[in-house]
């Protein structure tokens, strides 16, 4: 029986058997502190003897730079931008992950198919809808979703880079500014991660609590992952 | 795009959106090329997006084929991305401004490359599914030898992909292209029920054809408005009234 299985119809021409890593993800809105704990995760686990890949969104080979390109110019629509990162993401899925997983590294994630689902959605997407082109991802072993409230987040986003266009939703015109904006599109994504907790089975991890602190608890989730054997614990987090 | 999404079917625009399905050689390039400038000769204003052709997407696509990087799941999707953006940018505001818009190749195309490559048939037309849908689509239909023969004879040599050259059908790039070209041809004919698309018989003469498409479009038609403003000398309409 193979760990890991799809969401949806899967991908042509894949084994699932063959896959022996583990797929690890961090979910969590901009600015929750996710880059810094995947790096945080790495070591940790490289200095325990783990082959590590991470990934992120807008990295792929094929897609990763035209996508960066393509928000410089704030023109991109809706069904244009989810598609362009699915594609993204389905060049790192097939090219990346899965030949990590077949070569039994631990991949780690910084956001999954949820944040890009979360996006479409407040966009207007019919959920259905992005939810099956999304048929084709691996199901992970565990998502941790890093959640703090508004109040963090905007603090956060204003010691490090600035209000940015796209995080602030400014596509959607929901504000006067970028702030006003940033609140309320920041507001809606956390709505539809509070869905996911249940529907997928997030693990959700207090973010507003110091670095050691959300690391630490972190490490503890990680661990019992990381025994041989241990089954997939996606949708399971009970047990 | 903040309202929301409109799925296949429920569009509601005042214009029109034809479009062109078929294999390569079949012709359809040209018919709806002549439809094209009659369309404008008879007052209403054209628009027209052809198969991947976005300016944001379309040198992804390219460097992606050049360098063999695409996978059918990838090669899928990038198309769509193209798709979506000529949808959101070229084909829905001219709808809702009352136009006529003409697209050279469709959905279809990727419902029929697709799943020629192995891509699950439901995956790929849910993938789509906030795409217009057409007012007509016309396919045409040829037999596959004709259309190997109006391509091999006059053209550059076969792509990669074109030919399914992915799919390790045959190591001869002209064989390879004929089973992938008839694999594309059996999707077509199931989805001529499927979509109810409107099948040109693309032997017929180009003449012939051209006329049964403007049969078609004429009724089609009924109600648009011929918006396009009309200058005192009017070019088009001066061609037109001298072959009468």
């Amino acid at each position: 029986m193979a760990r890991f299985s799809f969401f949806g119809e899967g991908l042509p021409g894949i084994d699932l058997e063959e896959l022996k890593g583990k797929l690890i993800v961090l979910e969590g809105t901009d600015g929750v502190g996710r880059s810094t704990h995947i790096g945080l995760l790495k070591q940790w686990l490289e200095n325990n003897g783990h082959a590590v890949l991470d990934t992120g969104m807008a990295r792929s080979a094929l897609a990763g730079k035209a996508i960066r390109e393509a928000k410089e110019g704030h023109t991109m629509g809706s069904a244009t931008m989810s598609l362009f990162y699915a594609t993204d993401f389905a060049d790192r899925l097939e090219n990346e992950m899965i030949p990590a997983l077949r070569a039994g590294f631990i991949v780690l994630t910084d956001r999954y198919i949820f944040s890009l689902m979360a996006r479409v959605i407040v966009r207007g997407a019919d959920p259905e809808w992005i939810k099956d082109v999304y048929g084709f991802a691996l199901k992970p072993d565990a998502v941790f979703y890093l959640r703090a409230n508004i109040d963090d987040l905007v603090t956060r986003v204003i010691q490090n880079a600035g209000f940015d266009y796209w995080e602030s939703g400014m596509d959607l015109h929901l504000g006067e500014d970028m702030y006003d904006s940033f609140v309320e599109y920041q507001r809606r994504l956390l709505k539809e991660f509070d869905k996911m907790v249940e529907s997928h089975g997030f693990q959700a991890v207090d973010a507003s609590r110091s670095i050691e602190e959300v690391f630490g608890d972190l490490k503890d989730r990680v661990t019992p992952l990381l025994k041989p054997d241990k089954g997939s614990v996606s949708g399971d987090t009970k047990g | 795009m903040s309202a929301r999404m409109k799925m296949y079917g429920k569009h509601r625009f005042p214009g029109r959106l034809f479009i062109v399905e078929g294999i390569d050689g079949s012709g359809k390039s040209t018919q709806l090329s002549l439809l094209h400038k009659w369309l404008e000769s008879e007052g209403y204003v054209v628009s027209s997006s052809e198969w991947n052709s976005s300016p944001l997407v379309r040198d992804v696509t390219r460097r992606g084929k050049k360098k063999e990087m695409l996978t059918p799941m990838t090669f899928s999707l990038i198309h769509a991305t193209d798709f979506a953006e000529r949808t959101e940018h070229q084909i829905t505001p001219p709808l809702k401004a009352s136009a006529v818009v003409l697209a050279d190749r469709y959905i279809y195309t990727a419902f029929a490359r697709d799943v020629a490559r192995g891509v699950h048939p439901e995956w790929v037309r849910g993938l789509y599914g906030f795409a217009v849908k057409p007012t007509v689509a016309f396919y045409f239909r040829v037999p596959l030898d004709v259309a190997m023969k109006r391509i091999l004879g006059g053209r550059d040599a076969l792509k990669f992909y074109e030919a399914g050259m992915d799919l390790d059908l045959s190591d001869d790039i002209e064989e390879s292209f004929r089973i992938f070209q008839g694999r594309i041809v059996e999707e077509y004919e199931k989805m001529v029920e499927e979509f109810g698309l409107v099948a040109i018989d693309a032997t017929l003469s180009i003449e012939e054809q051209q006329a049964q498409m403007r049969q078609i479009v004429t009724e089609a038609l009924t109600g648009t408005k011929k918006t396009r403003v009309r200058r005192w000398l009017d070019l088009a309409s001066l061609a037109k009234g001298s072959r009468e």
